[in-house]
């Protein structure tokens, strides 16, 4: 009977105490979360755990919402924090590493380099910085840029902007491959 | 449009890759957001009182304990750190920590004053020309545990490697973004008092996420001091001996160890010196030895070589051993040098230990647990059996392996035996709990109930070494790294009579210089050792342990009155009248303060030291070689036109029987930093 409220009742219900609305919001949108972490991280284990970090996120997080904002605008605006904040505590591990010595980098690198080295998806993601790459994460999971300006708390001009600089990037790579290895 | 086309390209490869959730990881994952939500509500009711939060440190750590104490086996262990971030993330968890339920949590013991300096110089390597932003897809480190991640353009790499600390907003618009959405809605912005609580504040994932200001910990050199001024030097004993490891480790790959990895006092203490033991006319369990020599790089200076040397009881007089090996079983930890190697040592280990001993193991990655249940350690083919089993995977969750193994070392714990919990790890801890401020409160606690902790650090990459220095210092503990089987051998095996049984807890020392003989001196090393004068007699305040059959060896510098190698000039106001003559047949008076193991009043012994000098000895002038290495490593500006060639001169000279070819290799290792440092 409750499959027909919609995602924002069950959010709104959810933010009141309702473990059973919650159960059923997470599993709604469970997989589509899965989907866009792995737009936005690239890789399979990072999204297994960046989507865990969301789900255990979100009940402290449902306090915020307010459904002045469509459940998933919301939610991927949770998300697409959570993968930068990601990012972030990833710098403080590689501040250690750096601490060590680039030679260890180096070997990390190539190791990755081989295993991946066909890997057209892997690269072109690496092109992208951050901003960039979460931007189209969310393009190529059919968000408008409205939508995405939105979520990102930029302007629409500048979602345009970045869309056309990552494409321009990815044009970039495929002329330097055609240009030879 | 060729520009569409590429946009086509990728999302057809990302559809094409995009894998299906986990199922399993999905169930978990559902399963404990649910429990986690469960929690929430609890304190949903205060949510919206709280405007005016004002964090203490305190307050984080109670909320530690208060996590630790009372969330036991119901959820899993990760559950209850995310739990915990709720708690403190939220001004709801907030007011729930501050309010009466902070009465039931066992009150934090008194908690020495964290003697880890922040790295003043940053490495250059955080440099944002560093090798690491070029290229394409260099800046990606995903191979390690650690999130994938791009340097290049991250603003907060640079800010971070300068200040050592993440402020937030600083960190690019999604950051802003999610900042301001925390404050609107009351949750996440929160905690925005000090420096350090300030980073978890933005983040959006459960866990606080305070970041590591430094990767070491270490300081500048000690400064000089003028006697008149400053009279009393006071600092904890160490014997850990990680950096010296580190030091090797990097010269052995061709480059100069960064100058903050480079901890003297650990260079100084990794090397076996043969000084006098304690006999029955000493009133400790150790026996100091002083010397007083001229400095080898500054001839109208001098050193003052301090030696502490325990007691080496029989070993089969040792009560019964309770180990708990706690081991990081997490991905990074697959690779040869890392867990391999680990279940080599200990093994190692194993061949040591009596029948009277236990045995047990517990692993973290993701969730942890126990992998063999307490064991005497006569039954060598069930625990060999254990190790063999023991598989890399998954995240890493070190703080909930450390609560499984502390338990199980208080249930293993019988009357007159030690107990000890080693835990062998690259690093890399989950890094919101990596704190050390909240890892050491833990840690103090569990230290109170008699259980000790060791650390030993394996591998490169992930290693967090102020992590473990701060969870070693605070468990009455060691930190050593183990890069090879032959340290292994060295540190689990030669040394393991010391380093599992201490001999004397919360070791200071505290020297006292003579105004009339001595004008100015500084500690060599030991500067994320030093305590207050008043610290030495205050039994609360904690200090380094030392094990059966170790040494401590600390040097200081010092000039005599009159000498020209003096620094600083007299003040011209100050009190003109030099300090009484006096008597300057003594150049300080040197006191040692300890606790018998378990006992909470501390023990005194002192010694006048003579101010002429002597000849030192081999074992002296060893020591300063090392010391003199260390400085020419750290770049200190304290050895004029002294050199590698200087230092290599001065150890080959004083390298006497080297039976285990520790001083040797610290020759050949001075010989590789000179011709590196060309």
């Amino acid at each position: 009977m409750r499959m027909d409220v919609s995602d924002e009742d069950l959010a709104l219900a959810a933010a009141g105490g309702d473990a059973t609305a919650f159960e059923l919001l997470l599993g709604r949108v469970y997989d589509r979360l899965f989907a866009l972490c792995f737009r936005l991280t690239g890789s399979r284990a990072e999204a297994e755990d960046l989507t865990q970090d969301i789900c255990l996120a979100l009940p402290g997080k449902l306090a915020g919402f307010r459904g002045d904002a469509k459940v998933t605008t919301w939610l991927y605006r949770v998300a697409v924090n959570a993968a930068s904040d990601r990012r972030r505590r990833a710098a403080s591990y590689a501040r250690a590493t750096e601490g060590w010595s680039d030679i260890e980098i180096d070997r990390t690198r190539s190791a990755i380099e081989t295993a991946e080295a066909h890997d057209w998806l892997t690269r072109a993601m690496a092109v992208l910085s951050p901003t960039l790459r979460d931007t189209l994460a969310l393009v190529l999971d059919g968000i408008t840029q409205v939508q995405a300006a939105e979520i990102l708390g930029v302007s629409e001009g500048t979602i345009a902007w970045r869309v056309a600089e990552a494409k321009r990037k990815l044009r970039d790579m495929k002329a330097l491959e055609e240009a030879g290895p | 449009m060729t520009s569409d086309t590429d946009l086509k390209d990728l999302k057809r490869a990302m559809d094409a890759a995009l894998p299906a959730p986990d199922a399993v990881r999905k169930a978990a994952n559902l399963a404990q957001a649910q429990a986690v939500f469960a929690r929430t509500q609890g304190s949903r009711d205060a949510v919206r009182q709280s405007s005016d939060p004002s964090p203490k440190t305190g307050f984080f750590k109670g909320a530690f304990d208060m996590l630790f104490t009372r969330t036991t086996g119901a959820l899993s262990a990760t559950t209850a750190l995310v739990a915990m971030g709720v708690l403190i993330l939220s001004p709801a968890g907030q007011n729930l920590l501050r309010g009466p339920d902070l009465a039931l949590s066992p009150s934090a013991p008194e908690v020495a004053p964290r003697a880890e300096p922040a790295v003043s110089t940053p490495s250059p390597i955080l440099s944002p020309n560093a090798p690491l932003n070029t290229g394409t897809a260099d800046g990606d480190i995903a191979a390690s545990p650690a999130p994938s991640m791009r340097l290049e353009e991250s603003p907060g790499v640079a800010i971070d490697g300068a200040f050592g600390t993440l402020a937030p907003g600083d960190t690019g618009d999604g950051l802003d973004a999610e900042a301001r959405t925390g404050r609107r809605s009351g949750v996440g912005a929160a905690l925005s008092g000090s420096a350090q609580m300030a980073a978890p504040a933005p983040a959006d994932v459960a866990l606080p996420s305070a970041p590591n200001s430094e990767a070491f910990a270490n300081a500048d050199a000690n400064p000089v001091q003028v006697v008149t001024e400053n009279p009393v030097s006071t600092f904890s004993s160490d014997v850990d001996t990680a950096s010296y490891a580190f030091v090797r480790a990097a010269l052995n790959r061709g480059e100069l160890p960064p100058p903050e990895a480079v901890r003297i006092e650990e260079m100084l203490n990794y090397f076996r010196y043969d000084l006098p033991a304690p006999d029955a006319d000493d009133l400790g369990p150790f026996r100091p030895t002083v010397s007083v020599f001229e400095t080898p790089w500054n001839p109208d200076t001098q050193l003052v070589h301090i030696g502490i040397q325990g007691a080496r009881p029989a070993i089969e007089d040792r009560p019964p051993l309770n180990l708990v090996f706690l081991i990081d079983t997490s991905g990074s930890m697959n690779d040869p040098t890392k867990l391999p190697l680990l279940i080599q040592s200990f093994r190692l280990m194993l061949d040591r230990l009596d029948a009277q001993d236990q045995v047990a193991i517990v692993t973290y990655a993701g969730s942890a647990g126990i992998a063999l249940d307490p064991t005497a350690a006569g039954e060598t083919d069930t625990i060999s059996a254990a190790l063999s089993t023991l598989q890399a995977g998954g995240s890493t969750n070190g703080v909930g392996g450390l609560e499984a193994a502390y338990d199980l070392a208080a249930r293993m714990t019988g009357e007159g035996e030690v107990s000890r919990v080693i835990l062998a790890t690259d690093g890399d801890f989950n890094v919101g709990l990596s704190d050390p401020d909240a890892l050491e409160t833990y840690i103090s606690t569990q230290r109170d109930t008699g259980i000790y902790l060791s650390v030993l650090g394996f591998g490169r990459g992930n290693l967090q070494d102020d992590t473990m220095q701060a969870l070693a210092q605070s468990g009455n503990g060691t930190a050593a790294y183990i890069d090879t089987l032959h340290e292994a051998q060295r540190v689990l095996v030669d040394q393991m009579s010391g380093a599992l049984f201490p001999i004397a807890d919360d070791l200071k020392i505290q020297l006292e210089f003579n105004p009339a003989a001595i004008a100015e001196y500084r500690l060599i090393g030991y500067q994320t050792r030093g305590l207050a004068r008043e610290d030495f007699a205050n039994d609360a305040v904690d200090a380094g342990e030392l094990g059966a059959g170790h040494s401590v060896t600390a040097i200081y510098e010092v000039t005599p009155v009159g000498s020209p190698a003096t620094l600083v000039a007299p003040l011209r106001y100050g009190a003109d009248e030099t300090p009484d003559a006096g008597d300057a047949d003594e150049l300080g008076f040197l006191s040692l303060r300890w606790k018998a193991p378990g006992q909470d009043e501390s023990q005194i012994v002192d010694l006048a030291i003579p101010a002429a000098p002597a000849d030192p000895g081999q074992e002296a002038q060893f020591a300063a070689a090392i010391a003199g290495f260390g400085q020419l490593l750290r770049d200190d500006a304290f050895l004029g036109d002294w050199t590698y060639a200087d230092a290599i001169a001065l150890a080959n000279a004083n390298r006497g029987d080297d039976p285990f070819g520790d001083r040797n290799e610290a020759v050949q290792l001075m010989r590789l930093a000179e011709s590196l440092s060309r």
